[in-house]
């Protein structure tokens, strides 16, 4: 092997490290981006101008945020699980450059194309659940642990309705591949699975933001209730981490959605990268105008709408895909 | 030095009668003092099995600042005060309370056209009040818009409060026989704008937060208080009336000018957290109605009635009850003749109404309690006093 | 519960939700409310009725000498004691004119004060001493901005604040 080969985008090691070097560097630019709108958007919502006086219109403020967290002691708390407690943010980290690999950013651009990328995210997804466990328990806080106690009963009540509305796209599309499934879909909003099967597209955004943590279902930290639930310990860059796995989960979450329900990148005029970012920016905002719309559900409430009304529609859209796929084949 | 050991903290007073026995796998929790939702200092000794509360204990006394106590050691003008800092968010109603004791010790007639800006005042107040409780109970639910569109409205009445009295939220505006200035000419056609705004503002209220099937599920059926629990207890205020017992001060037992005025008390029967909320949601009208009145028929005259440089009433006592934004609160004085009180009482509605809490917690889930609490509208420097 | 029901339960929940994202949609492309503190200030009108510390006023003849007869009424009336006057002590019989030795508000033959301060740390901006104050030397200021690193800088010399605002007012009338 020469070095030439070594260089080559087509050696799949190489192409391993420069997509995850990529999916660092967009992780955490677009951590900075999101938190800059989270915060202009919920200003604009509330009468009021947001973050303002760093840079042009705040931009610059969540650098300035980020460099006071990395800035701050690093604090465990007695008691606490140090191994398990520090294992928690990076392990919350993980899953999501893994999560990032297959997203289908243009016609022939992805990390590392697979034909089986759904399935990828899909596994790792579940994987961050088991950090917010490992940050409740290992912090040795009663919030902490009644936080971590949510997030399970959360994930695993929200993965099922979330596979059966994937599936039931997959099906259609006769594929497990996030680029087959975008390129069968047209450029125009007719041609979206999001508008020829609504139901999965809706149930889909439900369970994604319930998956992200993200309000109306954000019961794992519901700050009113549980303080800050399972990283009220974690000081300075341990709690960035936090923040910016759960942006970069928002992204991963939009991203599918994008290439399953919104044709991906596909669209008139422009380059197909920008197409998929527009469309992920699109969901992302929907998704923070949630949070600053309503107030919280409560638990028993939010396992209720997942195991009466989510699966039971998830199951019945599943089995009109097939009906339609297997007639439609 | 000895190291610190952790395991050998065994907690205060309040903590020790929940300690677990060595078999117990109860979860003890202190919710408070510092926690985002007991609003201040209040500190709630919880008894959890999984998230469902088996026992709820509130602990008082981390904002207890001897206010009775100060009342014997100032004259009692001196005392006036210290009643906007008792209740912070309905300062004009604690104002009424002392200077109404304290002039039926004295037998002070108030002129009417004190009394009338005094009804317009407190009931600008009791509206900024339950504004800022519907903000703060959205809070605890996990929203946070709508806080700043409350905000937004109670904005214009500090503005009007302060053109009148100075502050902005510890009023300190009533005397003994009257009030401390006049109100400025353009008093009534700025609260005939505000209540003519904040009606329009109420539809938005309704659209965003009352009708929303998310807050329904968080309020309705949740801390069920009924008429007998509120009265064994002594709750008052929009606590009894959402139980469905129609009891007002302003009503039962009118002071001041208040039966000149037409207004509807409104009482659900429901008892639940929503009753609650939509009493004082309704309230909100009902305030608006009471200044409309009030500064239509704003008499002239003085504003303040003969007494004399030193106040000193005759010995004896006089009790005067006014109905808060929280409930009723009473003040009992009682004189030995001097120019201090010898004792002055206060009883603070909240104090009663967070007494119900224990009942209404007791097998709920840790969110309910959070909601019940929250509706409860709480106040902790009143309780505490 | 009939599937109708369940439907129509689901129904108004989903528009309810709709409604509440119109709501705050179209806060969205409203302006903001707020005041942006140190590029804009609140309109003076509503600034002028806001209570400041306490000041005094000046004579009608001689705006730079206060009405004030250091009678200490509010020295009295104030709950928290914010208010110190201090007046000349006039010497007593017998004794040597020394130094000058100041006193607190009333000495007998002294109806200027010598020494007027305020201590605004304290104070609870209630508005006794100027209501008690027999001959209306004292008024709220409208000043709202009182920042400050040191906590005796709060406490107000209002003597040499009368003079200096005496001097401004005459400044500014040239």
């Amino acid at each position: 092997m020469n070095l030439e080969q070594l260089l080559s985008l087509d050696y799949p090691l190489t192409r391993l490290v420069i997509g995850l070097l990529c999916i660092f560097a967009f992780v955490g630019l677009n951590g900075l981006v999101l938190v800059w709108v989270e915060r202009k958007v919920a200003g604009h919502c509330q009468l009021r101008p947001g973050p303002l006086h760093v840079g042009p219109h705040g931009l610059l403020q969540p650098l300035v945020d980020a460099v006071k967290l990395i800035g701050k002691q690093l604090v465990a708390p007695f008691g606490s699980d140090k191994a398990l407690f520090w294992l928690a943010p990076l392990l919350a980290f993980a899953p999501v450059t893994v999560c990032m690999l297959p997203l289908p950013w243009g016609p022939d651009m992805a990390m590392i194309p697979m034909n089986t990328g759904l399935v990828l995210i899909l596994a790792f997804s579940g994987l961050g659940v088991l950090s917010l466990i490992l940050a409740g328990w290992g912090s040795n806080n009663k919030w902490g642990l009644l936080g971590a106690a949510r997030s399970v009963a959360q994930s695993v009540a929200y993965e099922v309705p979330l596979l059966l509305s994937v599936m039931a796209v997959a099906i259609t599309a006769g594929s497990l591949d996030l680029f087959q499934i975008s390129a069968q879909q047209g450029g125009w909003p007719w041609q979206w699975y999001g508008v020829k099967n609504p139901l999965a597209f809706f149930i889909f955004l439900v369970c994604a933001v319930a998956e992200t943590n993200r309000a109306p279902f954000d019961l794992p930290e519901a700050e009113s209730e549980l303080t800050a639930g399972f990283h009220t310990e974690y000081s300075g860059m341990g709690f960035g981490l936090f923040f910016l796995a759960e942006y970069a989960n928002m992204i991963i979450v939009s991203g599918v959605a994008a290439a399953l329900f919104l044709g991906g990148w596909q669209g008139p005029f422009l380059p197909g990268v920008w197409w998929f970012l527009v469309k992920i920016y699109c969901i992302l905002f929907f998704i923070i105008w949630l949070r600053w719309t309503y107030p919280r559900v409560r638990f028993d409430q939010l396992l209720n709408l997942s195991w009466k009304w989510l699966t039971p529609l998830a199951l019945l859209d599943l089995a009109l895909a097939v009906i339609v796929a297997g007639f439609g084949g | 030095m000895q190291a610190f050991d952790p395991t050998a903290l065994r907690g205060d007073l309040a903590s020790a009668r929940f300690e677990p026995g060595p078999t117990d796998d109860k979860l003890i929790l202190s919710m408070g003092p510092q926690h985002p939702s007991t609003h201040g200092v209040l500190r709630i000794m919880l008894e959890l099995d999984g998230e469902y509360i088996l026992r709820a204990e509130p602990v008082l006394g981390y904002i207890h600042r001897m206010h009775e106590w100060m009342a014997e050691q100032k004259t009692y003008m001196q005392f006036m005060p210290n009643m906007g800092r008792v209740d912070y968010l309905h300062a004009m109603a604690w104002n009424w309370a002392y200077a109404g004791a304290v002039e039926r010790l004295m037998g002070v007639e108030v002129p009417k056209r004190a009394e009338y800006i005094r009804v317009a005042v407190t009931e600008l107040n009791r509206i900024s009040s339950h504004l800022l409780w519907w903000g703060a109970y959205l809070l605890d639910l996990g929203a946070f818009t709508p806080i700043m569109y409350a905000f937004d409205d109670r904005e214009i009445i500090l503005d009007i409060l302060q053109a009148v009295t100075g502050s902005r939220l510890t009023y300190s505006y009533f005397t003994i026989g009257g009030v401390y200035g006049d109100v400025p000419a353009d008093f009534a056609s700025r609260c005939l704008a505000f209540t003519r705004h904040l009606r329009s503002r109420l539809p938005m209220y309704r659209d965003l937060v009352t009708d929303n099937v998310i807050l329904r599920g968080r309020c309705e059926d949740i801390g069920v208080m009924d008429v007998e629990l509120a009265r064994r207890y002594g709750a008052t205020g929009p606590c009894i009336r959402g139980s469905g017992a129609p009891v007002d001060t302003r009503r039962a037992e009118p002071y001041g000018v208040y039966n000149r005025f037409d207004f509807r008390i409104p009482a659900y029967t429901e008892g639940d957290a929503m009753a609650r909320y939509m009493v004082r949601m309704d309230e909100l009208v009902t305030s608006c109605d009471i200044i409309d009145q009030a500064v239509q028929g704003l008499p002239e005259g003085p504003i303040q009635a003969k007494v004399g440089k030193t106040v000193k009433p005759p010995k004896g006592e006089a009790c005067y009850a006014v109905e808060g934004a929280r409930g009723k609160i009473i003040i009992h004085v009682r004189s030995d003749g001097g120019p201090k009180p010898y004792r002055v009482k206060l009883r603070a509605p909240g104090f009663s109404n967070l007494s119900v809490f224990c009942d209404l917690a007791r097998g709920t889930l840790l969110a309910d309690a959070v909601s019940i609490l929250g509706s409860l509208d709480l106040v902790i420097p009143e309780i505490d006093r | 519960m009939s599937v109708s029901q369940l439907i129509e339960e689901a129904y108004t929940g989903l528009k309810s939700l709709v409604i509440g994202l119109g709501v705050t949609g179209k806060a969205l492309t409203q302006p903001g409310v707020t005041v942006l503190y140190p590029m804009e200030e609140v309109e003076r009108d509503n600034l002028v009725t806001y209570r400041g510390h306490v000041e005094l006023i000046g004579k009608d003849e001689d705006p730079a000498v206060p009405r004030c007869v250091a009678c200490g009424a509010c020295v009295k009336a104030c709950p928290s004691n914010c208010i110190t006057i201090l007046c000349p002590v006039a010497a007593k019989e017998g004794e040597e004119a020394g130094p000058v030795k100041m006193g607190p508000a009333p000495q007998k033959g002294s109806k200027t004060p010598g020494e007027f301060i305020v201590d605004f740390s304290l104070c609870s901006l209630c508005g006794q001493c100027a209501k008690t104050c027999p001959v209306d030397s004292l008024q709220f200021s409208d000043n709202p901005y009182m920042v400050s690193f040191d906590r005796k800088d709060f406490r107000i010399d209002l003597l040499a604040r009368l003079r200096r605002m005496a001097r401004d007012e005459a400044v500014a009338g040239e």
